[in-house]
């Protein structure tokens, strides 16, 4: 597998891997809420943006073998911002779970941004917090409802070396 | 699968077809029909913006042609401008450091290396020999060369400026090997020549 780093040397890896990881996970609402006002009309665009099926692979128990879990549908596009409205050096990436093309250009023109000293700054400052806020409350909701259907074996002791009961 | 991470500058990196399924299909027509008749110019035209040191009916070519399947040897030069980059981010190509081991090849005319030195192909598999894309300086199906061969009703000719004196009696080696050999698309602005490897040149 070829894994190309288009990360730029000024800019700290680990850091754009966390904003990415955000932005792609972002609800599109408050996205499209904070950052739609700095898309213009015309993005200069690497790569359109382009819907495809990516594997993921699992391994039981974080531990065993890898295997193929199935595909999920994801949306990626590279630009660079719309010269009529902001100029910025840097490319923007972004790679979005789902079909959403306007989630994905939102994600890479915020990339783009966030990358370039001279315009990080037109970002919200606390965005990417509100962002990863807004994801902690999804996650919490969701541990709750899971929860919530918890069943608690307390009369099925297992043996060693016996097999699962079904 | 073994895994490599590469640096890939975006900064330089031009913006490919703008429609990539109709330019695709335009450029691997013009190609079609540039190898099913040897020394016959044919136009490129396309709006993908090319890297600096790139023919456009080149880079073209070599857009619509490659995948992530296709290893690729780049000439020094344009290995060390920003060819690499764009070709490994618009088409997952890989690039290679030894011309037998590349499917295709990307050079300009002045550092074509040996002809021989690329993949020739077997007896079994002639089709996995290398295809080059040779950047030369112009081209004219007025005079020049006299071209032969399967493709060209009688005779077609073909002047090509750039190319080393050496040229000639490479191609003829190349040309006595059939089925095995490569085959050269010759490039100059938009336009693009090919020689297949069964095309007899006299000069």
């Amino acid at each position: 597998m070829l894994q190309d780093d288009c990360t730029p040397t000024h800019i700290d890896r680990t850091a754009r891997q966390g904003w990415l990881r955000l932005l792609s996970h972002a609800p599109l609402d408050l996205l499209e809420c904070e950052l739609g006002a700095l898309t213009g009309p015309h993005p200069q665009w690497l790569r359109r943006p382009e819907i495809g099926l990516v594997m993921v692979q699992g391994r039981i128990g974080g531990t065993g073998a890898r295997f193929n879990l199935g595909e999920v549908t994801v949306t990626r596009c590279a630009l660079r911002t719309d010269p009529g409205r902001i100029t910025c050096r840097e490319v923007g990436v972004a790679y979005v779970l789902g079909r959403s093309v306007r989630h994905a250009e939102l994600a890479a023109t915020a990339d783009a941004l966030l990358q370039d000293p001279l315009t990080r700054d037109r970002i919200p400052s606390n965005l990417l917090d509100r962002i990863a806020a807004s994801l902690d409350s999804e996650h919490a909701k969701r541990r709750a409802q899971i929860r919530a259907t918890r069943v608690e074996f307390f009369t099925v002791a297992r043996e060693s070396g016996a097999t699962d009961a079904p | 699968m073994s895994e490599q991470t590469l640096d890939l500058n975006l900064q330089e990196v031009g913006a490919a077809f703008s429609d990539p399924v109709l330019s695709s299909q335009a450029v691997f027509r013009a190609a079609l029909a540039a190898l099913s008749r040897p020394g016959r110019i044919q136009s490129v035209p396309h709006d993908a913006q090319q890297p600096p040191g790139a023919t456009p009916a080149a880079a073209a070519l070599l857009l619509a042609l490659l995948d992530p399947d296709c290893t690729v040897w780049l000439a020094p030069r344009l290995a060390g401008g920003a060819v690499s980059a764009w070709l490994r981010f618009h088409t997952g190509c890989r690039i290679v450091s030894q011309p037998a081991a590349a499917r295709f090849a990307w050079s300009d005319a002045d550092q074509l290396p040996l002809l021989q030195q690329f993949a020739l192909g077997s007896e079994f598999e002639p089709e996995i020999s290398t295809t080059c894309v040779v950047q030369v300086k112009a081209l004219d199906e007025r005079c020049g060369w006299r071209l032969s061969g399967p493709g060209i009703p009688g005779r077609q000719r073909l002047a090509v400026a750039g190319l080393g004196a050496g040229f000639l009696a490479q191609w003829q080696a190349n040309h006595n090997l059939f089925p095995r050999g490569i085959d050269v698309l010759l490039c100059a602005g938009q336009f693009l020549a090919a020689l297949a490897r069964t095309t007899a040149i006299e000069a």
